[in-house]
């Protein structure tokens, strides 16, 4: 159908520029493909649980680097490793680059350094957030409209 | 994504349906693992605790075929749970981690890994782990049914440890072909069930701390060269446990004793080439480890029991480097208070005793061959889920080594061990904190390969577990060098407390032993005991012990010990043993007036050392032998 093609174009697009601006990387596209009809929501399922852990360990984070009468960096560099690992599983690529950045700092001892990953951190899974929510939501009306999810390679 | 069959469809669908349990803290990728799994037809269980794992595995031996763990876990370290599955369960473990650090990869295969995976995981590679599963059934099958089969590798861990096990494994598989025979009710058993490597199912026995104990105790009464699978099983008595179960057990037994006194031996080493402190430090490690052997050590005690705890504690002994085993040998005063130490917990009592050993001005290498242990005792107290062995305190590291050769080490001792001595203080590695020990050996090991100083540390732990897993086997080859090195070292480096034995010392020749030591970590003894036959105005007792885990058999080690030990010659220090397994302790007042101020060029000295004897990969066998003789020559 003519809706369906237009949203299937529209999330095509969409996913590709996601990939172009780094956003995601290829381990996305390989969880996209896992994605079955037995599984239907998989994709949906890991990000809603990614952004999950991704909150509750930048809270882990903030609480850790707030303490005024010394941080435990050990704690900090511990959630940014997981962190680091879950974005890495999911593909969330710019998340993960700045943990790489951010356990630098850690093992810095650095508060400043770490503060301001944290920032970047949280910024780039705000934005993460969005724009994968926008493809679900794009994909939810593919499937509405009667069409399949098309896998962008 | 096909999954291959192994073998044919008449048999079961293996690798399809493979059973793997999973385990991972975070949600995200415990359940991208799950679905990949999945999609590789395995079946799978998942959980996010390690403690929720054990249970799983525990609570029925067959239930799984695979485990795959994440390193970083809140509730318990990835390579504690690593160790623990090798040893009760004897199940192939993958590790799984999102830092694909060379140390850590290192870690996970010295800690019995079968497989290192880096996140994010691809199912690519989770197709292929069902190699792991088979390659453990064949083996075990080969190794243990096919006569002959000298020089079976051993699954995963191959290089030294496999080369070092021939000799045994040609002895034990002559052996038992003749016990087979015997036993053929026994092979028919399990012989069936070997044919079908893919599909055997045997029933997997679980090595529970008991029943590791009372393996342990039947290995000690044996002699560890003695110690056949046979006999081993008769003296155990116990039930549904099969010859094959001993046999296998055994060899992994061996194979985590080798790497224990090559990691002991590497530790002398190092302390050797550190100065002083290290071999205090090594000491210490072995003390540590030697929880068991104060028993041995006490003058007035040298109880059976502490032989028996003596596999532990002859690890230890062995590994820890002179340290350790000239405590065994020799009740060195040094060593008894470890033992109190170690039984109080409490390195103050010990303290006094320990002054010997610490090592003067070891600020630095105490702190590297103390802190380690005490650190990692640390850590592994409160990381780890391991029952900690309350007894012994964590001391700090800078405490334990007091310039002056304090009563630090005792609580050095006391510390480091205590993860390890905990168990050991018992004087039963065997105890189920044994498997704590063990991990703590784990971790400490690990430290070892990482640092030279720790590896003293490490090594009394290693030694404390005797019933190391199998995966300490693993890091037999890292340890040999190290061990070697330690061994060497060890001899200078084992002193016992000056005070105890009323026997000058001189920190002269202590500290050129060390030297010796740390320079000969490769040739082990020879050169430096060339050297340290000149510098020790005693009979330092250099025990040598041979890589080989036969030659641990306490009886063996600690009889012409004692005696000698509870000489009061001025020299205070035994007499050049060389147990038959070529123990060699050099036993070296530690005096108080170490400095480390050459630590830096030692240091360097000993990474050297250690590099060659990495690189040569000596074997396990034998290495330690030829110094203890040459030592004895010199003194």
């Amino acid at each position: 159908m003519d809706i369906a093609n237009q949203l299937q174009r529209q999330f095509m697009d969409y996913s590709t520029s996601l990939h172009r601006e780094g956003f995601v990387d290829d381990q996305f596209t390989q969880l996209q493909k896992l994605q079955d009809e037995n599984s239907p929501d998989f994709v949906v399922e890991v990000a809603s649980l990614f952004f999950e852990d991704c909150e509750k360990l930048i809270n882990n984070m903030a609480r850790a680097l707030e303490q005024q009468q010394g941080v435990d960096f050990k704690q900090v560099d511990a959630s940014v490793h997981q962190l680091k690992g879950s974005s890495s599983s999911i593909g969330a690529m710019r998340v993960k680059n700045v943990c790489i950045a951010f356990r630098s700092f850690c093992e810095a001892q650095n508060r400043e350094g770490c503060l301001r990953c944290l920032q970047q951190v949280t910024h780039e899974y705000s934005l993460l957030k969005n724009k994968l929510q926008t493809l679900f939501r794009l994909e939810k009306q593919i499937l509405a409209a009667g069409g399949s999810i098309p896998i962008v390679e | 994504m096909t999954v291959e069959r192994v073998i044919s469809e008449t048999k079961d669908q293996f690798p399809i349906g493979m059973r793997v349990l999973a385990v991972d803290d975070d949600p995200t990728c415990l359940l991208l693992l799950d679905t990949l799994l999945r999609r590789c037809q395995y079946n799978v269980t998942t959980t996010s605790q390690a403690i929720t794992a054990l249970k799983l595995l525990r609570g029925n031996k067959n239930k799984f075929d695979l485990v795959i763990s994440d390193v970083h876990m809140p509730d318990m370290d990835g390579f504690k749970l690593l160790e623990l599955v090798g040893l009760e369960m004897d199940l192939p473990v993958i590790m799984l981690s999102a830092n694909g650090d060379t140390k850590l990869v290192m870690k996970g295969i010295t800690h019995g890994a079968c497989d290192y995976l880096l996140k994010p995981v691809r199912i690519e590679e989770l197709q292929n782990i069902w190699q792991h599963v088979v390659r453990r059934k064949k083996f075990d099958q080969n190794d243990w049914y096919n006569s002959g089969s000298q020089d079976k590798p051993h699954m995963g861990s191959g290089e030294a440890a496999g080369i070092g096990k021939v000799d045994q494994n040609g002895k034990l598989n002559k052996k038992r072909k003749d016990q087979n025979e015997d036993e053929d009710e026994e092979c028919d058993e399990n012989g069936h069930d070997n044919e079908d490597p893919s599909t055997q199912k045997k029933p997997r026995v679980v090595w529970s701390v008991e029943l590791h104990r009372k393996f342990v105790a039947a290995v000690n009464q044996l002699g560890i060269d003695k110690a056949v699978p046979k006999k081993i099983l008769e003296l155990m008595n116990v039930e549904k446990l099969t010859r094959e179960n001993v046999a296998s057990h055994l060899q992994k037994f061996r194979l985590y004793l080798k790497r224990i006194s090559y990691v002991a031996n590497q530790q002398a080493h190092m302390v050797a080439a550190l100065g002083s402190a290290d071999s205090t430090y090594l000491r210490m490690g072995s003390l540590n480890g030697l929880g068991d052997f104060h028993r041995l050590a006490g003058s007035d005690q040298l109880p059976n029991a502490g032989f028996r705890s003596f596999p532990p504690s002859g690890v230890l002994g062995r590994l820890n480097t002179p340290a350790g085993l000239g405590i065994h040998g020799l009740p060195s005063p040094g060593m008894i208070q470890l033992s109190h130490v170690q039984n109080s917990g409490n390195a103050g009592n010990d303290q006094s005793k320990l002054q010997s050993f610490v090592i003067p001005g070891n600020h630095n290498a105490n702190i590297l061959l103390g802190m380690p242990m005490s650190l990692e005792l640390d850590q592994l107290q409160n990381n780890k889920g391991v029952r900690h062995i309350g007894e012994l305190p964590t001391a700090d590291n800078t405490t334990v080594f007091p310039v002056s050769g304090s009563l630090i080490d005792a609580r050095v001792a006391g510390c480091s061990n205590n993860p390890l001595l905990g168990v050991t203080s018992n004087s039963l590695m065997l105890e189920g904190s044994s498997h704590q020990a063990i991990l703590h050996a784990t971790n400490l090991r690990d430290s070892v390969s990482t640092m030279v100083f720790q590896n003293g540390n490490t090594l009394s732990d290693f030694n404390c577990i005797a019933p190391a897993s199998n995966q300490l086997r693993d890091s037999k080859s890292n340890l040999q060098g190290q061990a070697s090195l330690i061994s060497c070292n060890a001899g200078p480096i084992i002193r016992s407390d000056p005070q105890e034995w009323n026997a000058p010392r001189k920190d002269a020749p202590y500290q050129s032993n060390i030297m010796c030591c740390s320079i000969n970590s490769s040739i082990p003894v020879n050169g430096a005991m060339v050297q340290l036959g000149q510098c020790l105005d005693q009979n330092n007792p250099v025990f040598h012990r041979n890589m080989d885990l036969d030659s641990i058999g306490p009886p063996n080690f600690v009889d012409p010990l004692s005696i000698k030990h509870n000489k009061g010659e001025s020299s205070a220090m035994e007499p050049l043993v060389i147990d038959k397994e070529g123990y060699l302790i050099v036993q070296q007042r530690p005096q108080g007036s170490y400095i480390p101020d050459n630590i830096g060029p030692l240091g360097d000295l000993a990474s050297a050392i250690m590099k060659q004897d990495q690189d040569k990969g000596k074997p396990a066998d034998g290495d330690f032998g030829c110094n203890a003789y040459s030592l004895r020559n010199c003194i």
